[in-house]
């Protein structure tokens, strides 16, 4: 009896241990852990919001594309399906006046092929979002010696890519006293990293977080927003952090509806499946 | 079990081939006569979905060859034309990616089925042994398989697991080297490993052939341990064991798509999505989860070749297994004292494999210092897997080989049919 009750016991305990697994990984350095937001393509019927996007790829635009490249998107990608541009009269998105016109209002290097000489022309949709930095070293030269990260996949390349992305931008902070940031750094709660080194204070009571190279890149009315939205940072921060999220994974709503098709499915799959079990077995005995 | 043969070719067509190459006979003896214990319950049900598994990422694994570059510097922006542009490209990466889980989550399944039941006991042992070639062979093709999208995570993965040779004395160097390509992980290793990549399952299919082979040599064990008798202990596979086994792999296939729809990325790690970069090194170097327990053991030794050595010898013991269990009885069903300790296997299994994903000097404990023993602290992740790595090998080399000898056990069923027969009565 004991035995059965000890065994029961370790079942327990082995579950409740394959359950940790899921347990977050922590690492030596710290952060302040991101405020949770709502985002709308959350949860298994979870789509872009289209203005939203929209607003977030001005943010994106006119703020963090100053510094901050986009290479594995091209201009035709915004007016895909599910994309911030997206209009069911133009099913090819290479047709899209207004994607046509944003690729237009940038040059690209080219080659004329008269002479064989490096030119330049307009873009056209089927070009990729233009880099702001010619190279990496470019890019580290102009940045107090900080590379700006690629934001094409940004939001999948953090734990919780969107709130992260979110908090950072918007959680700038003061460096608290007896805390020492070097010039041209900028304290950011969010942002991983170890200060102790930095840190006059108590050593148990290292502040959390590190410094980062970008200062901080949006205030309240930084952007203009088409639609009427009012432009606080939060906004800004919340709608490029949506916008980012698209660029990462384009295909979300489709993958979205596609589960749900597919999970229909093999739950009457399963039914039937479940059923032809029961007549099958049914005269005999197991 | 591999009887007289019942199969009777009905079409002209059928008997012509019959007496020249018999394989639809082979395929009828294998899949439809064939005699399976009637009273197998649903953890007989993963060698089926394992086979769904292993064609599931044959099937999108040659998919994504089509439009994968094995190039240092193509590969990375490879994968993101596959997840943009190639048509449901998405959808073949995820289940590529999030079948490799679910292939293990089977496999493990699968596993401590056949150590709970005995199935590794006379005369399967060289059905066990293919068994755990074939996990073998998985775990090589897995971690090839992380290597490819050549993320962060990709590059020091690869990075840490070649230097792992580099222990060995006087040829470590050499070795690793030559598994590199080179002096260093790069363009030549990223070739090689996609190419082993795609070679190994289909290694893996034809261990798989052989294990269904011996497994049809000498039948299936089943939840008593005890070999059928008679024509009533044993049900002809199609229906009985399809169905179940179609029903089991249908519910398999909810969770497959639950992950690839819902949560593709929630088994992998963010790093991957950053590009290789041999001058950053990750805050922390993680492999996928399958690979943590053994991970942790590797950690667990503060010396590099005696943690090498760990690390294969927990492999190594599954080998081993057939000839270290002492035990008359093959099922844990009768084998109380046994059921505890295979329990407490499981535990420290999983123990272990969250100190994989845990930095070794984290505290266990959040806030509670002790006192340093030997290195570190007790209370460290580095000293849990340490007492979970000890009890994983005293449970193959000490408590399975004693307690065979000592234990009691409880009364085993003369026949399958008795105690199947009784349970449709009560």
């Amino acid at each position: 009896m004991t035995l059965k009750l000890l065994s029961k016991a370790a079942v327990l305990a082995a579950f409740a241990g394959l359950l940790s697994f899921g347990g977050a990984v922590m690492a030596a350095t710290t952060e302040a852990e991101a405020p949770k937001t709502q985002f709308s393509f959350e949860g298994p019927f979870g789509k872009f919001d289209q203005a939203q996007l929209q607003r977030g790829y001005k943010v994106y635009r006119e703020v963090c594309s100053a510094c901050h490249s986009m290479s594995l998107v091209a201009f035709r990608n915004l007016g895909d399906k599910g994309g911030p541009f997206y209009d069911p009269k133009y099913p090819n998105s290479n047709d899209n006046p207004v994607v046509k016109a944003i690729a237009a209002d940038y040059m690209v290097d080219d080659i004329d092929t008269e002479t064989g000489d490096p030119s330049k022309r307009p873009a056209v949709t089927a070009d990729y979002l233009v880099a702001p930095f010619k190279n990496e070293y470019a890019a580290r030269a102009s940045n107090g010696g900080a590379l700006p990260p690629d934001m094409s996949v940004l939001a999948k390349a953090r734990e919780r890519g969107p709130d992260y992305i979110r908090a950072i931008v918007n959680g700038y902070k003061a460096a608290p006293a007896g805390l020492t940031v070097a010039p041209g750094k900028y304290y950011n709660p969010y942002f991983p990293g170890d200060m102790s080194s930095s840190w006059k204070g108590d050593p148990n009571d290292v502040p959390e977080g590190g410094v980062i190279g970008m200062p901080p890149p949006l205030r309240d009315g930084s952007v203009t927003f088409d639609d009427g939205t009012k432009s606080t940072l939060d906004q800004q921060a919340t709608d490029v952090a949506a916008f980012l999220m698209w660029a990462a994974e384009p295909k979300l709503n489709e993958r979205h509806q596609l589960g749900a098709a597919v999970l229909i499915y093999l739950l009457l799959l399963s039914t039937l499946l479940w059923f032809s079990y029961k007549t099958v077995w049914k005269h005999e005995s197991h | 079990m591999s009887g007289h043969s019942t199969y009777t070719p009905k079409t002209g067509l059928t008997r012509w081939l019959d007496s020249r190459l018999p394989i639809l006979r082979l395929a009828h003896d294998s899949f439809v006569d064939y005699p399976t214990p009637r009273n197998l319950n649903y953890f007989w049900t993963f060698g089926g979905i394992l086979s769904l598994c292993l064609g599931v990422q044959i099937i999108t694994g040659i998919v994504l060859a089509m439009n994968y570059t094995a190039n240092a510097a193509l590969a990375f922006n490879s994968v993101e034309h596959i997840m943009r542009d190639v048509n449901y490209g998405w959808l073949i990466r995820y289940a590529h990616a999030n079948g490799a889980s679910m292939f293990f989550i089977a496999v493990y399944v699968h596993m401590l089925r056949g150590l709970y039941y005995g199935s590794y006991k006379a005369p399967r042992e060289v059905l066990w042994l293919l068994g755990c070639v074939i996990y073998l062979l998985m775990m090589a093709t897995g971690f090839l398989g992380y290597v490819l999208p050549w993320g962060q995570m990709s590059f020091w993965g690869a990075t840490v697991i070649t230097n792992l040779f580099s222990a060995l004395p006087l040829v470590g160097p050499s070795i690793t080297t030559w598994l590199w390509g080179g002096f260093a992980v790069d363009n030549p290793t990223l070739n090689r490993f996609f190419s082993l990549h795609y070679l190994l399952p289909f290694v893996i299919a034809g261990v798989v052939v052989l294990h269904v082979w011996a497994l049809h040599v000498v039948g299936q064990n089943n939840p008593t341990g005890v070999e059928p008798k008679s024509k009533a202990d044993v049900l002809p596979f199609t229906p009985y064991a399809t169905v179940k086994d179609g029903f089991a792999m249908s519910l398999f296939m909810i969770m497959f798509a639950v992950f690839v729809f819902y949560l593709p990325n929630s088994l992998g790690h963010a790093d991957n999505y950053i590009p290789a970069n041999p001058i950053v090194t990750p805050a922390h170097i993680v492999p996928e989860w399958y690979f943590l327990p053994f991970y942790a053991i590797l950690r667990a030794v503060p010396d590099k070749l005696m943690g090498v050595l760990a690390m294969f010898g927990a492999i190594a013991c599954f080998f081993a297994l057939p000839w270290l269990d002492t035990s008359k009885v093959r099922s844990m069903r009768y084998r109380p004292t046994a059921r505890l300790y295979f329990w407490l296997f499981v535990l420290s299994a999983c123990v272990l494999g969250l100190c994989g994903a845990r930095l070794p000097d984290d505290q266990v404990i959040p806030g509670l210092k002790t006192f340093t023993l030997i290195d570190s602290d007790p209370n460290s992740f580095v000293w849990l897997s340490r007492i979970a790595a000890l009890y994983y090998f005293a449970y193959f080399l000490l408590i399975t080989p004693i307690l065979g000898l000592v234990e009691k056990t409880s009364p085993v069923p003369e026949t399958i049919a008795s105690p199947a027969l009784n349970a449709k009565k009560a």
